[in-house]
């Protein structure tokens, strides 16, 4: 065991940590930030990206020692200063981005880290962006929908699902 | 996973020593090594980290080639080499996914040598050099079979001298659900030949296709590889392809990679 420290949520926080132990579980365990989900813990369905000194990684897949003294952002640090939700959350809620929502913080996370870099994307782009996070509920469309719609575009012209 | 000590060395000095001792194992990015441990296929008594190197990190190019640090990211890659070596950052491009190329480096997936994996096609087509902590080895000296290197026990690799071509174009047919190639093929046209290098399709790991090489060198065109075929011999079969399907996919891929390389 060993102290770990990092800067989560523009918090320093500070937990006992062993080698082996996955940033996942030391964000939702030693940190007790249950957003972040683990869903397959083999790296193929997203739901626990969170990013990394401004990168998208799988948290699943990254020693927490890895990210010592990291500067860490998870779901729970994307809502607005006053605790409502944010232009992408509230985008998700608007378009019915999601069902039983388990995907969420995952898609959330990765979707904020697209628009982070190509504030305009394409359908195409945002659908390419987020292959490597799975949702079993929603088909997909009204995430990709929610985040056309949070990058500021017309989405009314997108006939990619009934809401 | 089983428990094991994990070090970070901010130099490559200090992660040289680290590995000079028996059960320790580099970890680069730990896109596979992680899973591996996590099924306990792989158990180190030691990790030793090498993404806290800076001088193994970054893309420079000079002296008609560019030149690659090993613990640079795939993502690093598809944004810094596109200048200088596009179908090399291409090719980085379509690994995994955004968050996979975010941790996964260049020299994590040569020295595991996943007979799937996409840059081995691209290093054993364009001939580069890999760079260890030791030595200098050429590519069609390093691949020695499925998940087998020339490298020894402890030697990192440091960096990746590519020499760029004329023309050059990675072609995959993924595995959807993986993104792994299914087979994918590297193409490569310099002044003195062709190479084509594939991976994905064989049991022997990343190959190069020495017929196409010498019919696209006579004639750089995908018409020139009509009359050739591959063997499925030794091609891999599983739930995903037979090996004649394989087989096939190779010639497929390769005339694919000619015609986007123009």
């Amino acid at each position: 065991m060993a102290k770990l420290t990092m800067t989560v949520n523009g918090r320093t926080l500070s937990a006992d940590a062993e080698g082996r132990t996955l940033l996942s579980d030391f964000l939702r365990g030693g940190l007790g930030l249950t957003g972040t989900h683990v869903g397959c813990d083999t790296s193929q369905c997203g739901a626990c990206v969170v990013h990394v000194d401004g990168q998208a990684v799988k948290s699943c897949s990254m020693l927490a020692h890895e990210a010592a003294g990291s500067t860490i952002t998870t779901i729970e640090g994307m809502a607005n200063a006053d605790g409502s939700l944010s232009t992408l959350q509230q985008a998700f809620q608007d378009h019915h981005g999601l069902q039983c929502g388990f995907c969420t913080p995952g898609m959330v996370m990765s979707a904020a880290a697209l628009l982070a870099e190509n504030p305009k994307p394409t359908e195409a782009e945002v659908r390419h962006h987020l292959e490597g996070n799975i949702c079993r509920c929603t088909g997909y469309h009204n995430i990709v929908k929610a985040v056309l719609a949070a990058s500021g575009q017309d989405v009314s012209g997108v006939g990619i699902a009934a809401e | 996973m089983y428990a094991f000590d994990f070090v970070k060395p901010g130099t490559l000095a200090e992660a040289s020593e680290a590995l000079s001792h028996d059960g320790a194992l580099p970890l680069a990015g730990g896109q596979t090594l992680i899973a591996a441990m996590k099924q306990r296929l792989n158990a180190p008594e030691k990790l030793v980290s090498l993404t806290g190197i800076p001088e193994l990190k970054g893309v420079c190019a000079g002296d008609g080639g560019v030149t690659i640090g090993a613990a640079t990211t795939h993502a690093a890659v598809a944004a810094q080499a596109a200048a200088y070596y596009p179908a090399l950052a291409a090719l980085a491009g379509q690994i995994g996914d955004p968050a996979v190329r975010n941790r996964g480096t260049i020299g994590g997936s040569l020295a595991n040598n996943d007979p799937a994996a996409c840059y081995p096609s691209a290093v054993l087509a364009s001939g580069a050099t890999i760079v260890t902590n030791t030595r200098e080895i050429a590519a069609d000296d390093f691949f020695q079979g499925m998940f087998t290197t020339a490298l020894h026990d402890g030697e990192i690799i440091t960096s990746v001298k590519f020499p760029v071509p004329q023309k050059a174009a990675y072609a995959k047919f993924q595995q959807p659900a993986s993104r792994f190639a299914l087979t994918g093929v590297f193409v490569a046209k310099f002044a003195d030949g062709v190479r084509v290098a594939v991976t994905g399709a064989s049991e022997s790991g990343v190959f190069r296709w020495t017929e196409a090489e010498a019919a696209l060198t006579a004639n750089f065109s995908a018409a020139a590889l009509d009359g050739l075929s591959v063997p499925a011999d030794g091609m891999i079969g599983d739930l995903h392809g037979t090996p004649e399907y394989r087989a096939h996919l190779v010639k497929v891929m390769t005339k694919r990679a000619v015609v986007a390389a123009g």
